[in-house]
């Protein structure tokens, strides 16, 4: 069974590798590369996987689900240039990827135990654009 | 691994009719989506591929490449158009949106090496809304 929180926080960033040059960063991340920044409203979904508890008939409290992704991801995102100010986003770039494998960092030792595992992290950048993240195992062909 | 996922709508008009039965049959069939002059529908299509990172730019898949793909097979021939009057395929096959997701997958996957060259990103999958109640999803590997 998978069961899936939802949270949103808002963040400014800036899409640009310091080891290209202006003209292929533009190439590459478009207006995202514009050294002002800009923001978005991101919904992050975060799927775990496993089987409900026999006692309380629960794969794990969503209540404390939402604790973790607020004290792991909302308090240091919300609200921030990831760039300055939410490491590792000072030396990766902030794509929807890089962030869709961060907070899976951040959250997968706070939420797999024996009974469950995070499944998936999906990040919204816009509602026209979303990335899933399953981890670090290789891509199959 | 990654899946990236980009949401492409288009406005296009369609009739239900299968030439191999007859009036009333159709009629019974399909019902209001058989009514003879035609229907839009605002689509939604998803389009998902997967693959690793690239070092440099921190992302799975190019989406200024994928939507420049997409835009040519999909969103310009398909905008707004009458899909039994202006798509070949949809002259031998009716137009549901189950045969959309296939010829719209067909043409992703037969264009895809060329616009993705280096082997990733893959096709994963196609989803459809034909309208948000009704929702259709076709895996790349799910035809030729």
């Amino acid at each position: 069974m998978v069961i899936t929180r939802k949270v949103e926080f808002s963040a400014s960033h800036i899409c640009r590798n310091p080891q290209l040059s202006e003209e292929e960063n533009r190439r590459l991340f478009g207006p995202s590369a514009n050294p002002h920044g800009h923001g978005h409203n991101y919904v992050v979904e975060v799927s775990l996987a496993g089987d409900p508890d026999p006692v309380t008939g629960m794969v794990l409290d969503l209540k404390e689900l939402k604790e973790i992704l607020t004290r792991e991801v909302l308090e240091p995102y919300d609200h921030r240039f990831l760039n300055y100010e939410v490491p590792p986003f000072d030396r990766v770039v902030p794509t929807t990827e890089n962030i869709a494998r961060d907070i899976w960092r951040r959250i997968e030792p706070r939420v797999s135990d024996g009974r469950r595992r995070l499944h998936a992290v999906r990040v919204y950048e816009t509602a026209d654009l979303y990335v899933d993240y399953f981890g670090e195992e290789p891509c199959s062909a | 691994m990654f899946r990236v996922t980009r949401r492409y709508e288009f406005a296009a008009s369609h009739r239900l009719d299968a030439p191999q039965l007859g009036a009333e049959e159709n009629r019974r069939l399909y019902g209001k989506c058989n009514h003879p002059y035609g229907h839009g529908h605002n689509y939604v299509v998803e389009v998902s591929a997967r693959g690793p990172l690239d070092a440099a730019t921190g992302r799975a898949v190019d989406t200024a490449l994928l939507d420049d793909l997409v835009a040519r097979q999909v969103l310009v021939p398909f905008g707004h158009c009458n899909l039994n009057e202006e798509i070949d395929s949809f002259k031998r096959v009716v137009p549901t949106s189950e045969n959309l997701a296939v010829e719209i997958c067909r043409r992703l996957k037969a264009n895809w090496s060329a616009a993705f060259p280096g082997g990733w990103p893959k096709l994963e999958k196609i989803r459809i809304a034909e309208t948000a109640r009704n929702i259709f999803e076709i895996r790349a590997d799910e035809i030729e």
